[in-house]
């Protein structure tokens, strides 16, 4: 079983790698592309099965994320 | 009177804040491992430059952790003064010991140069030496100092009148074109409400001495050791 965290920047904070990575893929010819953001993802392993996701809630706030400037989902599958 | 200067894996001007207070200030200061748990018996608290563990997920997210800041947010609470420098700065924001956050440079360069800062306030101990509106030559060297705050949190910054040091052309103006790295409101350098906690993102240990190019960074350590002189008295 595994949790996967996935953290992006806030709507309302400049994501300068998202711009430059919208830009090169216009660049590109592709011009599918509206906004872009750039965030990151932890895979985390659960060798103890389903973890309590209030705990995890907990560990995405404190730790993963900065709440100021990020926002993060989080799914867990097998 | 007696510095602590903070050591993390990975801080990197650590050396250079000892060697300023020692050898420009003739004061003593100590290096303070980060898995210390006291802070006891020193009179100001500096987190130094560097990259703590190699900047791992964010800037400062696992130094704020580590156990030497327990002991400064009960030394800040005291009111004892804590500066934090660059990735100090970001520590001090990632604790919440100061509001915002520091994200990645507008230009996404890293960024290694003099700057030009207004001073803009004197009723801290930090910048008590100085005089409002005073420009500053004083060096950056960050690839994450981009200052950002929720609308809120910025205007009770502003109305508080706890932003510290701006960034602003060699004339004092502050404008977007002296801003290198897209910060809210051209912010370098911010207070926390009491006022004894102070993060910023130039180095003014690296602007003590006339050959490496400046001496304006020697108002921050000036105002510090008159202001923990004068509380003596």
């Amino acid at each position: 079983m595994k949790a996967r965290v996935t953290v992006l920047p806030k709507p309302s904070v400049l994501d300068p790698q998202g711009v430059a990575t919208a830009d090169a893929m216009k660049h590109l010819g592709w011009d599918q592309a509206g906004r872009v953001r750039v965030g990151k993802i932890i895979e985390i392993d659960l060798p103890g099965g389903r973890p309590d996701e209030e705990k995890l809630h907990a560990i995405c706030r404190d730790l993963l994320s900065n709440p100021v400037i990020e926002d993060y989902t989080f799914d867990i599958a097998e | 009177m007696k510095f602590a200067v903070l050591r993390f894996p990975g801080s990197n001007c650590d050396q250079d804040c000892l060697r300023t207070l020692r050898d420009n200030f003739g004061q003593a200061a100590d290096p303070v491992w980060h898995k210390e748990t006291s802070v006891t018996g020193y009179d100001v608290i500096i987190i130094p430059g560097g990259f703590s563990y190699g900047d791992y997920l964010r800037c400062g997210a696992f130094a704020r952790y580590s156990p030497v800041m327990a002991a400064v947010r009960e030394a800040a609470g005291r009111g004892t003064p804590v500066l934090g420098i660059c990735n100090g700065f970001q520590i001090l924001c990632e604790a919440g010991m100061l509001p915002g956050a520091l994200v990645r440079n507008r230009g996404l360069h890293f960024i290694c140069r003099h700057v030009h800062l207004r001073l803009g306030l004197t009723a801290s101990p930090f910048t008590s030496s100085g005089t409002v509106g005073q420009v500053l030559r004083i060096p950056i060297a960050h690839g994450e100092g981009c200052y950002f705050a929720a609308p809120d949190t910025l205007d009770q910054l502003e109305g508080d009148g706890r932003i510290a040091f701006r960034y602003c052309t060699p004339d004092g103006e502050v404008s977007a074109e002296a801003n290198p790295n897209g910060s809210l409101a051209n912010i370098a350098g911010i207070l926390n409400k009491r006022g004894n906690v102070l993060g910023l993102m130039p180095h003014p240990e690296r602007a003590c001495e006339q050959r490496l190019g400046s001496t304006d960074g020697r108002l921050v350590f000036d105002s510090i050791i008159q202001s923990a002189l004068s509380a003596v008295k």
